[in-house]
């Protein structure tokens, strides 16, 4: 067993985990925090994408001893005061889902993006940022839709905040 | 995944001794090749020495007339390197082309080379910009350092510190990526240094990446696309598979040949 200490959606977590314990296990077994998914295992499908000290990543590719010291947030971190995010709520808008496998790891990404490339994203760029993350269901149409204009609602979000 | 005994040190000299001391043990740098390989149980190493707190093996520098790279240093912070972009832009190109977002974020060069995948980008960029492989324990130039698929000049134990990059005159990479695993089906490094052109060809060779000397003349002569007119590479040596077969490859090579030096051509 090794100790491993973490910051998970703000809260400080310590435990002691078998080192092949892969991240997303730690997060769904050990802190049932199921809302990250599993969908290939295989680092190929991106329904796993968390934030990994701000940067998305596999957590199925990760071991949660790598992520010792480290501060993660998941798809359960992201609302606030019981308010969606705003590219959660722009994927519902948008019909973004359909059987909502892919979600969580679509909007870890999807937030992602926005704070590397900004609020104003052309449909190339986010088709093109969105190659690590499969969808099933929707044919992405819609899920391209909701990620620009989630990230128009992300700019507006502080300004509406600082309004408040 | 086979169980095994973890380690984490924080120096290059810590994770030499765990490697001389633990049998069996592997290093672990991002993780995208090896976790991958040992969750099908393809390897089962009974340790694995984690180098991600080793802050010495992280950064990029440029010195004079190269830019090293240390092992640790992530695809992405290639890509977003404001130094790499200056002083050899297709090495960062190269890197944003490697994968997707989330493996960009955790895989490294040192990885990447010391795995030589015979798909994998940087071997190529390694070869045709001349670099040199650094290891804890020597200097080793990237045309000795790959020697077939999966396999290089590393010793048991032996860790590469730094990939270091001579800065070419003129260089691009042209990449065809098998769209479902987007590694490269065919990708061509070209560089012309002030001392002639090497070209360096990976995802198509059956033993790994490789240099077409024919090329090389032939650009050195007059680098322009026109110039690879008429040169083939030999299909007998191409790899086949289900996404390509070595007929396709062959021409493939060519293609992204010639693409390479129109891009590597243009650039100011
Ligand atoms: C979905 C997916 C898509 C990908 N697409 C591409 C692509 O398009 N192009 C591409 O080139 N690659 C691609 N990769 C591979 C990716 O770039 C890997 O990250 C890389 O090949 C290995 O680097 P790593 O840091 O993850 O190494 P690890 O997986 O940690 O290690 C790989 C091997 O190298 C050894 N090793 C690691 N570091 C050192 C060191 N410093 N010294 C000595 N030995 C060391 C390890 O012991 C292990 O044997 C992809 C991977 C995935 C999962
Ligand atoms: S479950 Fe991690 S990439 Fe598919
Ligand atoms: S909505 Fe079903 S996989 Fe994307």
């Amino acid at each position: 067993m090794t100790t491993v200490s973490l910051t998970v959606n703000g809260q400080s977590v310590t435990a002691d985990v078998d080192p092949r314990t892969l991240l997303v296990q730690f997060l769904r077994e050990n802190l049932r925090l199921t809302g990250t998914h599993v969908g290939c295992d295989t680092s190929q499908c991106g329904a796993c994408v968390v934030h990994l000290n701000g940067q998305a990543v596999k957590a199925c590719t990760i071991l949660a001893v790598q992520a010792d010291a480290s501060v993660v947030t998941t798809i359960e971190g992201i609302a606030e005061g019981g308010e969606l995010h705003p590219m959660q709520s722009a994927f519902r808008e948008h019909h973004g889902l359909q059987c909502g496998y892919c979600t969580p790891g679509m909007i870890m990404s999807a937030i992602d993006i926005v704070n590397r490339k900004g609020s104003d994203l052309d449909e190339q760029t986010i088709r093109a940022e969105l190659e690590g993350n499969l969808c099933r269901c929707t044919g992405y149409h819609n899920i391209v839709k909701a990620v620009a204009a989630g990230a128009r609602a992300m700019a507006r979000a502080p300004l509406q905040q600082a309004a408040e | 995944m086979y169980a095994f005994d973890y380690h984490r040190p924080t120096s290059v000299k810590e994770a030499a001794n765990l490697a001389g001391q633990a049998e069996d043990a592997k290093f672990l740098a991002g993780g995208h090749t090896l976790l991958p390989t040992m969750k099908l149980r393809l390897a089962g190493p009974a340790s694995l020495i984690d180098l991600g707190q080793v802050a010495e093996l992280r950064g990029i520098e440029r010195s004079g007339d190269a830019i090293t790279v240390g092992a640790m240093t992530k695809h992405a912070e290639v890509a977003g390197s404001a130094d790499v972009r200056a002083a050899i832009p297709a090495l960062a190109e190269l890197a944003e082309l490697i994968g997707d977002p989330h493996v960009r974020n955790r895989g490294t060069i040192g990885g990447s080379v010391a795995n030589n995948d015979p798909a994998a980008d940087y071997p190529a960029a390694c070869l045709a910009l001349n670099a040199t492989i650094v290891t804890d324990k020597r200097r080793i130039a990237a045309d000795d350092f790959f020697q077939g698929i999966f396999t290089t000049a590393l010793d048991e134990g032996e860790i590469v510190t730094q990939v270091s990059f001579p800065i070419a005159a003129k260089a691009a990479y042209a990449k065809f990526r098998n769209p479902a695993s987007r590694y490269a089906l065919v990708g061509v490094f070209v560089a012309k240094h002030a001392d002639g052109v090497r070209v360096a060809v990976t995802g198509a060779g059956s033993n790994g990446v490789f240099r077409v000397p024919e090329m090389e003349e032939a650009l050195g002569r007059n680098f322009a696309p026109e110039a690879l007119d008429g040169i083939a590479v030999p299909e007998d040596e191409m790899n086949s598979d289900i996404h390509a077969d070595s007929a396709y490859r062959a021409h493939l090579v060519g293609v992204m040949a010639r693409r390479a030096v129109e891009a590597a051509a243009a650039r100011g």
